[in-house]
Formats: structure tokens, sequence, C-alpha cells
């Protein structure tokens, strides 16, 4: 089984991007052999208000086994502890924030707060440190990337909370788990999306270093190609359960069993009842 | 057959003490992805004794010597770029004549000067007499300087090509890092300037862009400092184009421009 953590519906705003609807999402987690995804919506990152995506983000995994909503969650915004609860209800394996393209500070008193609440629901936070390369983006899509000093300080804020963290590369990887304890370093998850292969084999070098158990399958489709994160595992002489670990079993043990059992059985996360705002 | 058409090797006298483990992990990964030659260039002492991207003549010379070391060592899997850095002309163009002479397939122009200065102008005309093609470091679309080169993008590319036509020049990694977008625009009407594919950049849609402004026809595949984005990219070329189409980016172009005994089945 692979399941891809890091995936997005709907259409970037900055460029145009083939294969974003539910449809072309699903035909290319068969193209690359993904049994189940967890998406977010992609618009709502650059709304001002994310989580206003969240409702359709919601109908549309429940009409497709194989996707699982990661909804957002802006905790600047009136009602945000509403919109944990209702991914609480709605039993999402994860919620997203990413604080610099919401205008907020990744270290500061709304983040912190919400860092408190998914601990303390024990509901993992999603975060992504970019979504395109810097040197491409829109002149203006000046979202600051996310600093790896930010989760060093999120993961020590709260005993209880746990991270997944995508599109991060070897340097912010290795600054952050060297400058957690064990303790802390063992609540975060890293996606591979971003790491490189060989020749340098950076990927390689933190699975020896880090541990295969910190490692999650990311991708980022559809703004990046997904077969990247197969080729990357692809490339290295993994055992079986190596590899088993790094595409679902690491991330399942951290899921609620309602989204585990998705795409398995019918058991669907109910959309909740939210309008938009 | 497969071309990776933008390979580095590194060397003892570079800053890696690694340069070892890094070649020999090029290589077996190549194996993996099935590349049958890798086309490289060693950017003088990578940074040791004079910068990456403004080597020294001596540097520039180390790094060709050991490339072509490389090639010897290496026959069937490794050829090489000659580089130079224009600002030193005389030495430049014995720099050709030595490297080319001695087995070397093409040209490498880093970032030591613009693209569209007049000084390129005589790299070129040995480009043209020898049968070369010149891969010239891109930075797509540069809005402004960058620290440690003197950066080039496509309408400086493009000016040279223009001058040069003549001449086969690879813009290189289209995935390496800058706007894209805008690179494909300037080149669409340059016949003589191909997309190299390298790079770390896996962007959705980058692919389909670049088979619509240039055409199979004018695509090459490449690696550059990530195989695993070059593999990635490879296995979604051979979803999207049919299997003619998509031996004209493994090798085919690479062949076409390539000096007709550069590659094993030639």
């Amino acid at each position: 089984m692979r399941i891809d953590v890091s995936a997005f519906v709907g259409a970037y705003p900055f460029r145009r991007v083939p294969g974003t609807s539910p449809d072309a999402l699903l035909r290319a987690m068969d193209r690359i052999k993904v049994e189940q995804a967890w998406v977010t919506h992609l618009p709502g990152v650059f709304w001002r208000d994310p989580a206003a995506g969240n409702p359709w983000l919601y109908e549309t995994t429940a009409k497709h086994d194989r996707l699982v909503a990661v909804p957002a969650v802006h905790p600047g915004l009136e009602g945000w502890k509403d919109v944990l609860g209702e991914a609480k209800a709605a039993g999402v394996p994860a919620v997203r924030c990413d604080p610099t393209f919401y205008g907020l500070d990744p270290t500061g008193a709304e983040m912190l707060a919400l860092a408190r609440a998914c601990g303390a629901e024990g509901m993992p936070l999603m975060l992504a440190v970019r979504l395109e390369d810097a040197r491409q983006r829109h002149p203006n899509d000046r979202a600051g990337e996310l600093p790896p000093w930010a989760v060093r300080t999120l993961v020590r804020s709260q005993s209880d909370l746990h991270l997944i963290v995508t599109h991060a590369d070897r340097p912010f990887i290795e600054e952050v788990h060297f400058g957690s304890t064990p303790e802390e370093s063992a609540r975060i998850w890293w996606d591979i999306s971003w790491v490189w292969g060989p020749p340098e084999d950076h990927l390689e070098t933190l699975l020896g270093t880090i541990g295969v158990e910190r490692f999650v399958f990311g991708t980022g489709q559809p703004l990046r190609l997904p077969e990247t994160s197969v080729a990357k595992l692809d490339l290295l002489d993994l055992s079986k359960e190596q590899r088993a670990a790094i595409e679902s079993e690491n991330i399942v043990t951290l899921t609620p069993s309602e989204a585990r059992g998705k795409g398995r059985s019918s058991n669907r996360a109910t959309a909740p009842s939210r309008s938009l705002s | 057959m497969l071309i990776d058409v933008h390979a580095h090797f590194l060397h003892d006298r570079s800053p890696r003490l690694d340069w070892r483990a890094r070649n020999a992990s090029r290589l077996r990964a190549g194996e993996r992805v099935g590349i049958t030659v890798h086309v490289a260039s060693i950017l003088g002492s990578w940074g040791a004794t004079s910068p990456i991207y403004f080597p020294s003549p001596s540097d520039i010379e180390y790094g060709n010597d050991f490339l072509l070391q490389l090639q010897r060592s290496n026959p069937a899997r490794i050829r090489g770029y000659a580089v130079v850095n224009p600002n030193f002309t005389s030495h430049a163009l014995a720099e050709l004549a030595r490297c080319l002479d001695a087995g070397m397939i093409g040209i490498k122009l880093a970032a030591s000067r613009r693209a569209n200065d007049p000084l390129l102008d005589p790299i070129c005309r040995v480009a043209r007499e020898r049968g070369v093609p010149v891969l010239q470091h891109v930075w797509q679309h540069r809005r402004r300087e960058y620290p440690g080169q003197e950066a080039s993008d496509a309408a400086e590319l493009g000016a040279l090509a223009a001058r040069h036509p003549g001449v086969n020049f690879l813009l290189a990694h289209i995935g390496g890092g800058g706007d894209w977008i805008h690179s494909l625009a300037v080149v669409r009407d340059l016949p003589n300037v191909l997309v190299d594919l390298s790079g770390s950049g896996v962007d959705g849609g980058m692919l389909e862009e670049c088979v619509e402004a240039v055409g199979v026809e004018r695509l090459l595949w490449g690696c550059d400092l990530t195989i695993d984005t070059g593999w990635a990219k490879l296995r979604y070329l051979e979803h999207m184009l049919t299997g003619d189409e998509l031996e004209l980016v493994k090798w085919r172009n690479a062949s076409r421009i390539f000096p007709p005994t550069a590659f094993p089945t030639d």
C-alpha cells in the first residue's frame, strides 16, 4: 500500500497546472500506484479564509474512497476552534496550516494556540515548507518559506503535538532533527518529496542518520510530478519492510482509525455542515 | 539507449571529500535508470581554488583533464564537454582544440560571461567548425544579478544562437531554477536551441509546455544534480509521448546534434 500524504485538488493561482481535478488526481494515483492520497484544497491556501475551501474538500473526498481530506485551519480567524472540531468529527488524519501563506508569524501566538489545540485533540498538524521552488515563483507570490526554527518552536511548545512536515530538504530536516530532543523529533514525520536522491544521496543519508521511521511518502502533486517520490525510493536499496514503512506504515501508525480505514472500505469521513463563510 | 546530456563529476581537488562516492553514486544510479551515456562536465575546481562559475585557466585544465581520464576509463559510459572561460580567449580556444582533439564531444559554458557577449563568438565559431554543440548554463528568466555567477537567461542565449545559426545550443536545465515559462516562450522560434530537461524541478505541466513550445524534436533528456528527478521526468514522458517521440527525447535528438561518432550506436 502506498499513501501520498501530500496532495492537492483545485486550481493553482500562479500558473497553469494540469491535473488539478479529483478525477485527474485519481488517474495520476493509478499511474504511480498510490492507493490513497491525503488532499488539501489548493486554492484555499491562498484565500483570506483558507478554511472556506474545507466544505468542498469534505464533499469531494466523501465521493471518492481513495481521497482523504486534510482540511485547513487558520488560527488567526474567529471560529478556528470550530474548524478544528469539525475536522476531528470528520475523522480526518491531520489538519494543515501554512502560516507563511496565511500571513501568520510561524512562531507567533496564533500558531502556538493551534499547536496546543492540535496536541490536546490528538490531531496531527501538517505544514509545508514551500510549495514551489523559490527561484521560479510568481512575482506576486511572496510568502516566505517555513523556517526550520518554526518547526522546532512548535514541537517544543506542546509535548503531545505531532507534526507532518512536507517539502523540506535535507538541511532543513537535519537542522530540526538534530536541534530537537529525541522525544521531540519522534513527534515529527517528514515527507520525502523535496529530498534529493543520487548522486548527492540526501535521502539515503537521512534514512541512515535520522531513521526510516521518520519518513513518509508524499509527492506535492499535482504541482510536482508524483513519479519523483517513487523514483527516489526505487533508487534506494531498501528492504521490503523499510519501503513499506515509508510508503504507508509510518503514517498509518499516526493516523486515526477512521482515516486509516478509508480506501479499504466504505468507512467514509462525514462531511461537516459548516457553510461557506 | 538513454543519453544524459547534462551530468557532472567531481575530482580530488574539489572541496568535496566525498567526491569518489558521488561519482560512483552517479554511475550506480545511472545503471539502475538505464543511462547508456553520461555527457558530463567538470567546472574547474568546483570552487576550491577559483569560483565554480568563474574557473581559472589552470583549474579548467585540471577539471578537463580529469574528465578526459574518466572518459578513457569508462569509454562506454562517459563523454565530456570541454569547459572554458570566455574571459580568457586564447586559453579557451587552445583548451577547446586540446579537449576536442582528445575526444570530448561538446562545449560547456557556465556563467563566466553573459551569453550574448561578443567574447562568446570565437568559441561558437570553434563549435561550428568542429561540429559540436554548446551547453549553456541558464538561469530561467534572470531578473537580476546573482552572486557567484554572471548568469544568462534564454533571451541572452537566444541572441547568441541567432548570431550562430550553424551551432546547436542546449539551454541548460529547464527545471534547474527560475521561470521556465519565460525561457520556453523565448526559444520557441529558435531552431538551433534545444531544451535540456534536467534540473531538480519537476513541476506539473512543465513537460507538457516544453513539448508544446519546441516540440519533441528539440528536447533532450538529462539529470544534472538529481537523477531521481530525471528518472521521474522520463517515467512521466513514457506516459505522455508515443514510443517514437520518446526515443527522440531519450537519445535520437542528442545523437543528431553531437558528433557522429559520439555514441555507441553510431
